[in-house]
């Protein structure tokens, strides 16, 4: 390949993608618009909220309490090295409530609800409901798309707060029913530590952008995958992809934007 | 009532329409009939604005199809109803929620009198005692009538009929035929059929167009075109092999392509 088509071809592939950015930002732009005037119809988001939300109650509260378990055993390991064995209360809350929460709660729920978002979005593109929508003078985006948008935003810091709670739990029954750690000192420091606005606002904030970036990408990518069957299976593996890297790398940013002074 | 006017399209490369006009006059109940791919059902997507022709224009009631101001594609398309090749029912609401969708999201009407139109409507369709079931509990043939109540639900002024008959039994194939000629005799509507049944669509349309490869090769009463001596034409409506239009997709000899020498 010659210099010229080579330059040809990199700067096609940077325009292609430069246009998919640009449609996803107007993609996202009319949901966040129609997102409002869903509110109109509280039903639709009620019942998006049961299904994307309360159905992933049963992972996200089985995945906080495992995590709430290793984090007590491993951190009073190394705890009790310094003797601050009673500190584990306050360690477990502060890992979980500032990134160990919203971060696996997101990638879970990007592996559980927004894989199925976007192959129920897909499969009803493939069997040609959205057509028929728009055929009877019904956008899809404010019947389909915006609901969903919405319930994805409000189930997140729930399905976070959850996490969390049964992690601090979990945490509990090893440091205290387990160990033996003081049940006093396990509380008073988590309460003496944890700050409302700093730790669980910014983790709050967290789960947040976390929602809106899962539940954008998984309606995005299945809104606009081709209507076969090979289509619909390769957007949800995208979804996954996709919102899993989104999440660290947006986890990143805030991370950086709300902790890097002490 | 709909008038395409000159319009061509196509997808990449591959053109669908070439320069096709047509007039569809208000109360008529017409064909456009002709093999498969050869665009009937692209056609009746520029009417319903689905698509954007590459050049010519649609008009609906003396009214352009415009696909880039949606506020009036959408008020053009409460006038229209659509039954789409493979029914494109929604699959998370029943057989009645389907066919009342359309009244909830364009009338004011009291759930009450919602329910009574519903029920007509599947009544005329030979549906009133599947109301309360699912799309998954019901066969292809019945989800195929429950969306012809659907897409007359609104009683629209022009009704688009893709395959209606494909995948019917005798009996559904002969009740939906008449009830199509009803419904059209009873509402006024224009009706457009598209298939490629010519005994069906001959017993009940006023006026048929035969297209194949992207334009109209003929045009006419059933009672014309079944006397047309047009080798096109004659191949379609006696369903010959041999004729003017191949089975067989433009390839290389076959002797060729296995390596075989003649």
């Amino acid at each position: 390949m010659n210099p010229l088509d080579l330059a040809a071809a990199l700067g096609r592939g940077i325009i292609d993608r430069l246009a998919v950015l640009g449609h996803a930002a107007l993609f996202f732009a009319d949901l966040a618009r129609h997102m409002f005037s869903s509110l109109r119809r509280p039903q639709l988001t009620v019942t998006q909220v049961h299904a994307i939300g309360n159905r992933s109650l049963v992972i996200i509260a089985a995945s906080g309490a495992a995590v709430g378990l290793v984090l007590a055993l491993q951190g009073y390991l190394t705890l009790s090295r310094y003797g601050q064995a009673e500190s584990l209360g306050l360690l477990v809350a502060l890992a979980l409530a500032r990134e160990l929460g919203p971060v696996i709660t997101a990638l879970l729920y990007a592996g559980r609800a927004g894989t199925s978002l976007t192959a129920e979005i897909g499969l009803m593109k493939a069997g040609e409901q959205l057509v028929a929508m728009e055929m009877m003078a019904v956008d899809p985006r404010v019947r389909v798309l915006a609901p969903r948008f919405l319930a994805g935003i409000l189930s997140m810091p729930l399905l976070g707060a959850v996490f969390s709670a049964v992690g601090i739990l979990a945490a509990y029954v090893v440091g205290v029913w387990m160990i033996g750690i003081d049940e006093g000192q396990f509380w008073s420091q988590m309460q003496d530590g944890v700050d409302v606005f700093d730790d669980i606002g910014n983790g709050v904030i967290k789960t947040v952008v976390f929602g809106i970036a899962t539940t954008f990408i998984a309606l995005y990518v299945g809104y606009e995958s081709k209507a076969t069957p090979e289509g619909v299976a390769l957007a949800t593996t995208r979804t996954v992809v996709i919102s899993s890297l989104s999440v660290l790398f947006l986890d990143f940013i805030l991370t950086a934007l709300m902790f890097s002074s002490p | 009532m709909v008038s395409i006017q000159d319009v061509t399209f196509g997808y990449d490369s591959r053109v669908v329409l070439s320069h096709v006009s047509l007039d569809f006059p208000r109360g008529r109940l017409i064909a456009i009939m002709g093999s498969s791919g050869c665009g009937k059902t692209t056609l009746l997507r520029l009417i319903g604005g689905v698509v954007t022709p590459q050049s010519g224009r649609i008009l609906f009631s003396g009214a352009a199809v415009d696909t880039s101001d949606r506020v009036a594609l959408y008020a053009l398309r409460r006038k229209m109803g659509m039954l789409f090749q493979f029914g494109a029912l929604f699959t998370d609401l029943s057989v009645f929620d389907n066919v009342a969708f359309p009244l909830r999201e364009h009338s004011d009407l009291a759930e009450s009198m919602i329910r009574d139109i519903v029920l007509l409507k599947l009544d005329s369709v030979g549906l009133r005692g599947a109301a309360a079931l699912g799309i998954a509990q019901i066969s292809g043939g019945m989800a195929r009538r429950v969306a012809l109540a659907r897409a007359v639900a609104l009683d629209p002024e022009i009704i688009m009929y893709d395959e209606p008959f494909t995948g019917l039994d005798p009996i559904s194939l002969g009740v939906t035929a008449n009830l199509i000629r009803r419904l059209n005799d009873a509402t006024g509507a224009t009706s457009l059929i598209v298939s490629h049944d010519v005994e069906e669509c001959f017993q009940i349309c006023d006026y048929a167009y035969l297209m194949s490869a992207g334009r109209v090769i003929a045009h006419g009463t059933p009672e014309a075109l079944k006397a047309s001596e047009e080798p096109e034409v004659r191949q379609f409506i006696r369903g010959e092999p041999d004729g003017p239009v191949k089975f067989h997709y433009p390839a290389a000899p076959i002797a060729r392509e296995l390596g075989i020498s003649a």
